[in-house]
């Protein structure tokens, strides 16, 4: 399945997805050296989200949390490419220090945890597998 | 969005890897917003400089920018979390100082005046009406837009770097008529004096603000403010409502300028002020920190504090939080030997909410309803808000 949405930052990955229905702080939400999420009460909570396509609504917190996505770039434990229902600016401006491939606008109800996920952060497709 | 060729140009590399960056970050939130074009900016203001904000990672980004970025106008920086002279009288340990002066450093190496100040306003970077900037520090955007007419967004930490490192912002929000008219009306049937009053009062409409979903609030009834109360106001109803931009009715410049908003109207009396001010006042409170100068102190509130102080000896830890140049004033005219000789310290450069505080103290007495928001929320203080007279009284107890 092809969703089209808009694209925030260029590049493409392909990779397992892992979603979740709530919004996300990177600063103080996930760890950066584990790539856990440690908010509590979060769908999320204890689980890794590096090396995945993390799908999610939108951002949110600390304008810090951009720096928190370059650290866990820097330390392999970012995520290889994000999906929101809508982008904040926080997020986007991680995805672009970070060099994170990064699509908005889609339907993120489409999409469930494990599935194949190919993500053109240049073209701002994704492709469901 | 339309691109100047000099924003092509920065954007395929000519100005350097940190520029390139820098045009990429602000094409994206231009494109998110639906920005039409860039804006030229008189002047920039750099939040996320305290290191125990900023951590190992931002640092690293920093320092990655700074290999080759050089701003291209006025820029400033918000709070550092020590004073960079006094650190050690005030308690911080040596490699927080350490890190703390490293993630300066990057920061000087790329043009930054290195106030760490969240009053640019107070100290040399000082728009005038109309000018475009891109400021982070809630409180001084708050300041720029309604006490001055400039026109500013609530930048973050990288997008305001992302513009001093290119001279431009992205058209959008703030920056265009469209988006500066009032959205409630707030009458205010109460006269209204003090820093620490005005900060109630922005607690109370910044919390209605929230409620309502709205930002710009029109606010009618005020008969006369000064420079530190509006300073106060601006901080406190950016901090409890999230506000970039009031106008006050025959204060502000830009009052007249749009329609008077009229289908969304609230009311404040006595009765609001006091039941806000009681929620600014933890019961069983024990104060041992008093501190003053949030949003940093002015000359005139230094002043005014060597006055209440003179030959007076305090008894709990008392911080005035300034910048460093209105230090240097106070240093000069005298007001800050007779404040040292009381017993009060100067933390220049710092401030009560960015500091590494929190657990050194269990109740902070303040002036300002946005160092009890972050008191409570980042440093797990008791609070009390009171009058710098009140404070001082506190602090001599």
């Amino acid at each position: 399945m092809r969703l089209e949405g808009r694209r925030i930052y260029k590049g493409s990955a392909e990779g397992e997805a892992i979603v979740t229905k709530d919004g996300l702080s990177f600063y103080g939400g996930v760890d950066p050296d584990s790539g856990k999420v440690v908010e509590v009460g979060h769908e999320l909570e204890g689980q890794s989200i590096s090396g995945k396509v993390l799908v999610f609504p939108t951002g949110k917190g600390s304008t810090v949390g951009s720096y928190t996505m370059y650290r866990m770039k820097k330390n392999n434990t970012a995520p290889i490419a994000i999906v929101n229902k809508q982008i904040d600016t926080i997020v986007a401006v991680g995805c672009i220090i970070s060099e994170i491939p990064c699509v908005d606008l889609i339907d993120i109800n489409k999409i469930k945890t494990g599935q194949k996920v190919a993500v053109n952060g240049s073209e701002g497709t994704i492709e469901v597998k | 969005m339309k691109l100047t060729r000099e924003d092509q140009e920065i954007l395929n590399g000519k100005h350097g890897k940190a520029a390139k960056k820098s045009m990429e970050i602000l094409i994206t939130l231009g494109e998110i917003f639906d920005a039409e074009d860039m804006v030229d900016v008189v002047g920039v203001q750099i939040a996320g400089v305290s290191y125990d904000n900023l951590g190992e990672a931002g640092l690293e980004f920093l320092s990655e920018m700074a290999d080759d970025g050089k701003v291209k106008v006025l820029t400033t920086l918000n709070p550092a979390g020590m004073d960079r002279e006094n650190w050690q009288v005030l308690g911080i340990d040596k490699e927080f100082a350490y890190n703390q002066n490293r993630a300066i450093e990057a920061f000087a190496k790329m043009g930054i005046i290195t106030t760490c100040s969240c009053t640019p306003y107070l100290i040399g970077n000082s728009p005038h009406y109309g000018q475009h900037l891109a400021w982070a520090e809630s409180s001084a955007v708050c300041y720029a837009n309604s006490v001055i007419g400039a026109r500013t967004n609530r930048e973050g930490g990288p997008s305001a770097l992302a513009s001093a490192l290119t001279g431009k912002t992205p058209r959008y929000g703030y920056h265009l008529d469209e988006n500066r008219h009032g959205e409630v009306l707030v009458n205010v049937n109460v006269s209204v004096t003090g820093t620490d009053e005005f900060g109630v009062l922005g607690k109370i409409i910044g919390d209605r603000l929230g409620d309502l979903g709205k930002k710009i609030p029109y606010i009618a009834g005020m008969s006369s403010a000064t420079i530190e109360e509006l300073k106060s106001f601006s901080a406190s109803v950016a901090t409890y409502g999230g506000a970039a931009l009031f106008h006050m009715e025959n204060i502000t410049p830009e009052c007249d300028k749009y329609p008077k908003p009229h289908e969304i109207v609230f009311d404040i009396g006595q009765v609001d002020l006091d039941k806000a001010r009681s929620e600014l006042i933890d019961d069983d409170g024990e104060i041992d920190f008093v501190s003053i100068g949030c949003p940093h102190a002015s000359i005139h509130e230094i002043a005014t504090i060597a006055k209440l102080l003179e030959g007076k000896r305090i008894k709990k830890e008392f911080w005035i939080t300034t910048a460093r140049p209105t230090k240097k004033i106070a240093d000069e005219a005298g007001f800050s030997k007779i404040i040292e000789d009381a017993g009060a310290k100067f933390a220049a450069d710092t401030c009560c909410v960015v500091a590494p505080i929190k657990g050194r103290f269990k109740g902070m007495m303040v002036d300002s309803a946005k160092a009890c928001y972050y008191g409570r929320a980042k440093n797990k203080f008791k609070i009390k808000i009171g009058s710098i007279e009140e404070c001082i009284e506190e602090a001599l107890k």
